[in-house]
């Protein structure tokens, strides 16, 4: 079957391949195992951007494929890094703890391990004792099944109520990106139990290893890969499959599919709840390379922009999604990083640091309007695909629905 | 001595009323000469008693000059008088009594009075009893504001005494009011006092709680055996009883003295490190001492030795409070005075509820106000058109900063505003008609494409706002008559940038429904929005019926940005502070309908401020809430309060 | 004949309109129906509540032989019972394949794991190539079905409908804007359908429901005004003065 799979689909093999290359050529390059031309930083700066190109991948599936704008998947985003994290700072300040009252004249008692942590953690926000969420973050095993669990289940829930009630397209937009929203807020409450605006810091060290950042950098790399590659393949299977055409043409069509005997209700909660649980995924490994997460992250904003990557990459393909996401992010980087060089215009210095954002939205804009199909549109040019004529009708009466210039033959 | 006050006091009062005995006041200086000349806080008190309850004449000036530093005493003779810098570090000298100028001394003669600022708040104290009854109404004013802030026993009678000959009726109303509530905190008779409650027990004001709480303040308390005679009882607490637990009894009897104090975890620990001994204590290795049962029981041995204090066990707990009574008792000795009080702020508590509702009601009308002031343009783009506006929240900004150029431009502000509102619409209108024909046009069918499209320019505009008029907030100020509040009483107040909101409001809503249903625009837009091809076979024109419906959306959008900028902080985010708000607000009242954004806007204000009542100290906590219950809402009426049904509901 | 369908009492207001009033209606196994009427009539509400799109304000809809009610039923369990329906606009899923188009539709479990887990067997993939080859799509099943003309895409649904295998199917406008062989095709497909199962034709065109040679119920004002053989209703004097006269 897996044969017959990516004979169907060479886009997947090419894509596998590529990632593959890409891994190797990184750590050949690397200053942790190779010769040392690509620094630790860049290392960290390319394993996070492979993050965000999986959670693409699944925002790709929930909007791309399934028709749902979700404007709220960096929440899932987020509390995978949470969750991850807490296990993180915990083990790594109990290391600490542990260290220091080791030099005392009796062994400390486990309870008194505990409430030094806890005076460690949540000093900054004029607690010490744990709040009841973090009851399982001294387990590793427990804190991982977390990360999936846990934005699994908010989105199952979330996604329940709004899908029961027939909640769709902008109203469903908005409504994901209140969920967010009420997720930050909450979030920034120093009550919140996870440090209120603080957020969790010193994450880019692991507990008990030894090894330098330039090692550590390069096994988070390879993880984001190895994620990214199972994630891609998982998406390209599913939408390859009887359940991508239904959520396919759910995305066109939900009133056609629901007279087909197919509960559409069902299959968008999980389609909803699986990308949620890629969304964690991803962020699970995200953070610990960007070593810190805060409220901030989970702001709506974010989530808009993870529209625009796969906006710009082009929806409904997945590797569309990943080119976008890469592109947009990397450029990012460049640009708000200061690297880009600035343009004198005589009466006025444009600094991109200051333009950048002003550039991407209008350039946002601008493919909306003139380039539906995105990034991925070069691919056709190449591949010399041709769009068939369709007298300007979209591909289904939805608000979700491939636009006439996004379909292809 | 506070019987010596009332002593003197009542000399005071005599001298006030009969006002011709004359007497000398630097034989009671020469009395007292040893505490002025040292003018320490701890001993002058009845120094200063003593001038002010002299009946003399010069008392006032006495004190006034005292307290002002122009005192002198010469160190020949002890006597205190008014000096003068005259040249050469000399000073010329008056009496007192007499207003003659002694003669002129060089420094070193004399010794400078320097009363601290305890000594002189003393003094200010005690001179307030002749400035009652001042013949300058301000410095009677200021008496009376200076017993409020800190109100005594003493300041009662001279107080009661100024009432009757004041001539100014505010002030006399004033005098009485505060009469009142020293009666209640310092009257002898209590039977005056129980008076005085249930008079005052029907008012309102800060003051009147704030002179009857401290009479209901209980402490606890702990006494062996039975509860002690002599005490005013507020109750008689049981331990392990709700909200008091028996820890906190055995602490309190720790507190007293009544009870060894229990061992602590951290006192057990410092005492097992105390006592180790060859690697071991008590017995156990120190290794071991890992776990609480470890350490216990090297601390039983060692307790066994006598080298520390036995534990305390549960059951010598539970004995030590058997043998004990507890209770909470009011510092107020009379009973009656302490009822009467309980009463009084029972039925105040009432009314402040009361009137609390009140208060809230008119916070949440203003915050309803001001979520419809910026989703009314909203609702014209998203409702009426179906055209989802991510920018909308940045047009707010525009005509936020609009009115900033503006004050710029134009000092006054009345003025500007009156110029600034006009123009933010004329702003925020071109750039919603431009974005029109140049954006949203070419998405009519693509709703979530607009989503994202206006979006990119809402970052677009937004980063622009902030690379012209910088991070910082830029201030919008509001003209002089809309400072200040409507107060009503002490619990209700309403500022007047809130009520003028609330009527900008109104006037927006009247605004858009006269447009709507009266003008040529509204009959147009009403038949682009129900079937745009008909309404095109019929004439008119759907490009620009859409084209200036948004513009009116967004020029709304321009004056709300005004409006909340003369409260808010403008800034570039000020717009998405909103936005999400504002979409909540249509999506809640339902779409196409500008009395279900009216519904959504008050239902979400009322929403809001009552989470926040419930929970005042944590507003974040209220907005996630209210996402919430949002979310939650959306579930029953999926279409918003006031729904569309059938076939124009376009499902 | 056993009654398949039976909706009795059913009336619908749509803001105070009321698209159907009183509407009582039945169809028994294996029978072929017309159903036309005026615009407005309430033709289209009429297999809406069938359907499960719109629930009535009362009424009752009873379905097959254990006599269950259909407004407790969301749309995807109606479905599931077996009741079909083709709408006015042919509606394929215009990004997929017509083999896809048709896999969809084949009658299978619908749950989303079974659908996860779903691997068309050689017996299913047959099962597409006779329905494709009963439509006549047999050589565009590689094709998308965006790119299928008119008619093809009319009869695409009609095929999807058939793979459902359901008990009742509900077929709104199956000829409109068809070429006359078209039509021939479309009418023989409704006609071979009517055999094993029940069919109900809301249709415009007196010619194309001749041709189907069944009875006819006559709907106006949302009730039931005549119903009988084509001749029947067509001399009926009230059905001439609302619906043929003019």
């Amino acid at each position: 079957m897996q044969r017959s799979f990516i004979a169907k689909n060479p886009s997947v093999l090419i894509f596998l391949t590529c990632l593959a290359l890409f891994t190797l050529l990184v750590t050949v390059l690397s200053e942790g195992f190779g010769i040392g031309t690509i620094s630790t930083s860049f290392i960290k700066t390319l394993g996070k951007t492979l993050c965000l190109c999986l959670i693409a991948v699944a925002m790709d599936l929930i909007w791309g494929f399934a028709g749902i704008l979700s404007l709220g998947h960096f929440a899932f985003f987020g509390l995978g890094g949470y969750m991850i994290g807490m296990w993180l700072m915990y083990e790594r300040t109990r290391l600490i703890v542990v260290e220091s009252l080791s030099q005392a004249d009796i062994p400390p008692t486990s309870s008194e391990v505990v409430d030094a942590i806890g005076n460690q953690i949540f000093g900054v926000v004029g607690s010490n004792e744990f709040p009841l969420i973090w009851a399982f973050s001294d387990s590793l095993f427990l804190q991982l099944v977390l990360v999936v669990l846990v934005p699994g289940l908010l989105a199952l829930v979330f996604g329940w109520l709004a899908f029961r009630s027939r909640v769709t397209g902008v109203y469903l937009s908005i409504l994901t990106q209140a969920m967010t929203l009420a997720l930050a807020l909450y979030l920034f409450q120093n009550d919140s139990g996870l440090r209120g605006n603080n957020g969790l810091s010193g994450l880019q060290n692991l507990p008990a290893v030894t090894a330098s950042q330039d090692a550590v950098s390069l096994w988070f790399f390879w993880a984001s890969a190895l994620a990214l590659g199972l994630g891609y393949l998982l998406a390209a299977w599913i939408v390859s499959g009887k359940f991508g055409s239904v959520i396919r043409g759910v995305r066109d069509n939900e009133a056609r599919v629901r007279f087909l005997g197919y509960s559409v209700e069902t299959y968008k909660l999980v389609i909803f709840t699986l990308t949620a649980c890629i969304a964690a995924i991803a962020g699970a490994l995200y953070y610990p390379q960007a070593g810190i997460i805060n409220p901030a992250e989970v702001a709506p904003i974010a989530s808009i922009y993870l529209a625009v990557w796969v906006a710009i990459g082009g929806r409904g393909r997945l590797y569309g999604a990943v080119i976008g996401a890469a592109f947009v992010s990397l450029l990012s980087t460049w640009f708000t990083g200061g690297q880009a060089p600035d343009i004198s215009l005589g009466f006025y210095t444009v600094k991109w640091v200051d333009w950048w954002l002003v550039l991407l939205g209008l350039s946002f804009v601008a493919v909306t309007l003139f380039a539906p199909k995105g990034m991925g549109g070069l691919v056709d040019l190449w591949s010399q695909h041709k769009n068939p004529n369709r007298h300007g009708a979209d591909l289904g009466p939805d608000d979700g629905a491939l636009r006439e210039q996004e379909a292809s033959q | 001595m506070i019987r010596l006050f009332f002593a003197g006091l009542a000399v005071l009062l005599s001298c006030l009323t009969a006002s011709a005995e004359e007497r000398d006041i630097q034989p009671i200086l020469q009395e007292h000469q040893a505490a002025i000349a040292k003018s320490s806080r701890k001993t002058i008190g009845p120094a200063i008693d003593a001038i002010a309850t002299s009946g003399s004449p010069k008392a006032q000036t006495v004190l006034e000059t005292w307290a002002a530093k122009a005192m002198w005493m010469r160190k020949s003779d002890g006597a205190f008088l008014v000096g003068k810098k005259t040249e050469n570090k000399t000073y010329q000298l008056t009496d007192f009594d007499s207003g003659e100028v002694v003669g002129t001394y060089p420094s070193k003669e004399l010794k400078h009075l320097k009363p601290n600022s305890g000594v002189r708040a003393m003094i200010a104290t005690a001179l307030v009893m002749f400035q009652l009854s001042d013949p300058d109404k301000a410095k009677r004013q200021s008496a009376l504001t200076s017993i409020q802030r800190d109100p005594s026993a003493v300041q009662l009678a001279p107080l009661r005494a100024s009432i009757e000959n004041e001539a100014d009726a505010m002030l006399k109303a004033r005098k009485q009011r505060l009469e009142r509530l020293l009666t209640i905190g310092y009257d002898v008779d209590i039977k005056a006092r129980v008076e005085a409650i249930e008079e005052m027990s029907t008012d309102l004001s800060v003051d009147v709680r704030a002179t009857l709480n401290p009479l209901v303040a209980t402490t606890r308390s702990v006494a062996p055996g039975n509860v002690p005679e002599g005490l005013n009882i507020a109750r008689v607490l049981v331990p392990g009883a709700e909200g008091f637990s028996k820890d906190e009894a055995y602490d309190l009897l720790v507190d007293k003295g009544l009870a060894r104090a229990q061992v602590s975890s951290d006192g057990m620990r410092n005492a097992l490190v105390a006592n180790i001994d060859g690697g071991r204590v008590g017995g156990v290795p120190v290794a071991q001492l890992d776990k609480d049962d470890a350490r216990s029981r090297a601390y039983a041995a060692l307790a066994e030795t006598g080298r520390v204090p036995s534990l305390v066990t549960q059951t010598d707990i539970d004995a030590t409070l058997a043998k004990h009574v507890f209770f909470e008792s009011y510092a107020e000795p009379s009973v009656e005075v302490t009822t009467a009080a309980n009463h009084a702020l029972d039925s105040i508590g009432l009314k402040v509820g009361f009137n609390q509702t009140l208060d809230l009601t008119l916070d949440a009308l203003s915050l309803a106000s001001i979520y419809f002031l910026a989703a009314i343009g909203l609702a014209i783009t998203f409702g009426v058109m179906g055209v989802i506006n991510m920018a909308h929240g940045e047009f707010i900004m525009m005509g936020a900063y609009t009115g900033y150029v503006v004050q710029q431009i134009i000092p006054d502000h009345t003025v500007s505003i009156i110029v600034a509102i006009p123009l933010a619409f004329a702003v925020t209108f071109a750039a919603g008609v431009a974005m029109e024909r140049l954006v949203i046009r070419w998405l009519y069918a693509r709703p979530l494409e607009t989503l994202l499209a206006t979006f990119g320019i809402s970052i677009a505009l937004q980063q622009l706002a902030k690379n012209i008029f910088g991070t910082q907030a830029r201030p919008l100020t509001a003209p002089g008559w809309l400072d200040g509040a409507l107060v009503m009483n002490d619990v209700v107040s309403i500022s007047y940038i809130r009520i003028a909101i609330f009527i900008l409001a109104l006037t927006f809503l009247g605004i858009f429904l006269f447009i709507m249903k009266r003008t040529r625009l509204g009959l147009e837009t009403r038949a682009v929005t129900q079937n745009p091809s008909m309404a095109a076979s019929m004439g008119i024109n759907p490009g620009k019926v859409n084209m200036l419906t948004f513009g009116l959306g967004s020029g709304i959008a321009g004056i709300a940005g005004v409006a909340i900028g003369l409260f808010a902080k403008v800034t570039s985010e000020l717009g998405s502070d909103y936005i999400v708000q504002s979409f909540m607000t249509v999506v809640v009242g339902g779409v196409g309908n500008i009395w279900g954004t009216l519904a959504g806007a008050v239902m979400i204000g009322f929403f809001q401020k009552g989470i926040e009542w419930l929970n005042p100290s944590n507003t974040l906590a209220a907005q996630t809430y209210m996402i919430v219950f949002i979310i939650i809402f959306i579930q029953f009426r999926p279409r918003g309060i006031i729904a569309l049904k059938g076939r124009a509901a376009g499902d | 004949m056993s009654t398949l369908l039976e909706v009795s009492g059913v009336s619908v207001t749509f803001d105070g309109f009321r698209a159907i009033n009183n509407l009582s209606f039945r169809i028994g196994e294996a029978e072929l129906r017309a159903v036309i009427g005026p615009n407005g009539a309430g033709k289209t509400t009429f297999m809406d509540i069938v359907t499960g799109k719109t629930k009535p304000d009362e009424g009752r809809v009873i379905w097959g032989e254990k006599s269950i009610s259909l407004l407790k039923m969301n749309e995807a369990k109606i479905a599931q019972a077996g009741i079909g329906r083709k709408f006015q606009k042919p509606t394929v899923f215009e990004d997929q394949t017509v083999q896809e188009n048709l896999l969809m539709a084949l009658k299978k479990p619908r749950g989303w794991f079974a659908v996860l887990a779903y691997k068309p067997s050689a017996a299913d993939l047959e099962k597409v190539g006779e329905l494709a080859q009963e439509i006549g799509l047999l050589n565009e099943l590689k094709r998308k079905s965006g790119e299928l003309s008119h008619g093809q895409k009319q009869w695409l649904e009609i095929g999807m409908l058939l793979a459902q295998e359901p008990r009742l199917l509900l077929v709104d406008e199956p000829a409109a804007g068809m070429t006359p062989q078209e039509r021939e095709h479309t009418t023989d497909l409704l006609l071979e359908a009517a055999k094993t199962r029940a069919v109900v034709v809301v249709e415009h065109d007196m010619e194309f429901v001749r041709r189907l040679n069944c009875k006819v119920t006559v709907l106006h004002e949302g009730a039931v005004l005549a119903e009988g053989s084509l001749d029947h209703v067509t001399s009926n004097q009230e059905v001439i003065d609302v619906y043929l006269g003019r």
